[in-house]
């Protein structure tokens, strides 16, 4: 009874995951900023080590790094020739430019990676992370992003 | 009969000469006398280098494209397009052809504080000294000082290519006369907290932020009672966002948030500062935290929008 209680949870909760990746199609705003949220959790868990809201955890560290490296990797796919329109908050120079693009998000991924190869063993070294990492993020939206309200 | 009309046009003509001189005399460009700026002694240049960053002078006048130590060339050339034509900024090193080198404290000062430039002509205001000239003395003394130690540039800047009638430089008296002045942009109450008093210096003067979340009229002077109340963006696409606390989004911000935005480039839900705000922050991330927290501690304060 109760193994299949919990199959039907883990089916429940599959079935919505897939859902929410349904919904955000691909080339999407909500696509595009599902992913940017991810990059910005990962970001706050970092902070918050940084900051001493919370203690260090290299456990957390890790995760928060891989996925942005990972979610970095992923993210110009969403920008593919035929998605330009649509995304009020996407500049067309992304896809004027799109090498450059493509290189910044790589950047990002590299630069988490290399953190991430060797971890920062405390608070301050977390903190340092965050301002290598973060002038990627504001370098990228300088030029790509464009601010709707 | 003819000597009616003779002296009716001479009446006209006096008239139309009198108005003129009169028009002239209320719109021509008004220097500070060299007096004004002759007893400020020697520049503190670490404060010249707060003033500088609070300014963003980078954000223009650097060499387009530049990063890192190379954009303390001021070489200018950047092409501003807006709704009256394409402004390219000039050259404000140190050079003595090309840029400033050779101007005095006066001069300087009475084109940020005045419009004026050293010909005495008026300055644009895309120059944006409707907000400088909220800024005390010393720190455009301390300014100056700092600009003299960067590196020299010989770069000359195109003129601008501005359509009739904004190509005329007299006309600006008229935008002065509606626009310019040095008063509060927001009246706040005299026994106001002195962090609050000092976010106002820092928002109004040398940071210039209005002149990018205020919304303009037509003739490119703030629209009234809309201070900081978010505009389009001058540079294209999108908007300059509201920043007062009816804000949508950074009205739900603490103080906390906004000093942690402008130190950090991180929004509270972890987003990053973009577009032309991604410099604005990377330059205010130079001052001191307290001076951060009084600029927040003012946003708090000025009339929601």
């Amino acid at each position: 009874m109760r193994v299949r209680a919990i199959t039907a949870a883990v089916l429940i909760a599959g079935l919505g995951a897939v859902g929410v990746a349904i919904a955000a199609e691909e080339g999407t705003h909500d696509a595009r900023s599902a992913l940017m949220k991810k990059v910005g959790g990962a970001a706050g868990a970092m902070t918050a080590i940084a900051k001493g809201e919370k203690p260090y955890d290299a456990e957390a560290v890790k995760v928060a790094l891989t996925t942005i490296s990972e979610t970095a990797k992923v993210f110009p796919d969403q920008f593919k020739p035929g998605t330009e329109t649509g995304d009020k908050a996407a500049s067309p120079k992304i896809w004027e430019d799109h090498a450059d693009f493509k290189a910044r998000a790589d950047k990002l991924s590299a630069d988490a990676e290399k953190v991430l190869a060797q971890l920062p063993a405390d608070a301050a070294g977390v903190g340092g992370a965050l301002k290598t990492l973060g002038g990627n993020c504001g370098g990228c939206h300088e030029k790509y992003r464009i601010k709707t309200e | 009969m003819v000597r009616r009309f003779v002296r009716f046009l001479l009446c006209l003509v006096g008239v139309v000469v009198i108005g003129g001189a009169a028009v002239y005399f209320i719109t021509a460009p008004n220097a500070l006398p060299e007096s004004h700026w002759a007893n400020l002694g020697e520049p503190d240049l670490k404060n010249g280098e707060m003033v500088f960053w609070t300014g963003g002078c980078v954000g223009c006048h650097a060499t387009p494209g530049s990063e890192g130590d190379a954009k303390l060339t001021l070489s200018g050339g950047l092409a501003l397009k807006s709704p009256f034509g394409t402004f390219h900024v000039p050259n404000i090193s140190p050079d003595e052809k090309a840029g400033i080198g050779t101007w005095t404290l006066a001069q300087f000062g009475n084109a940020m504080k005045r419009g004026v430039a050293p010909n005495g002509q008026h300055l644009y205001p895309s120059f944006p000294y409707n907000s400088y000239a909220r800024m005390s003395d010393k720190d455009v003394n301390d300014l100056f000082g700092f600009l003299k130690t960067l590196p020299k540039s010989t770069n000359v800047s195109p003129s601008h290519e501005l359509p009739f009638p904004y190509n005329i430089r007299l006309a600006l008296g008229g935008w002065k006369f509606l626009y310019f002045n040095d008063e509060p942009r927001v009246a706040l109450a005299a026994n106001v907290d002195d962090r609050i008093k000092r976010g106002q210096y820092l928002v109004e003067g040398a940071g210039h932020c209005g002149e990018c979340h205020t919304p303009r009229d037509r003739l490119g002077g703030f629209e009234a009672g809309k201070w900081l109340a978010g505009a389009p963006n001058p540079e294209g696409k999108g908007r300059i966002p509201n920043i007062t606390p009816g804000a949508k989004t950074v009205g739900s911000w603490s103080e906390e948030d906004i000093a942690n935005y402008l130190e950090t480039g991180f929004t509270p839900d972890f987003d990053s500062a973009g577009g032309s705000m991604a410099d604005v922050q990377r330059n205010l991330a130079h001052l001191p935290k307290p001076e951060l927290e009084a600029i927040a501690a003012y946003l708090k304060a000025v009339p929601k929008q």
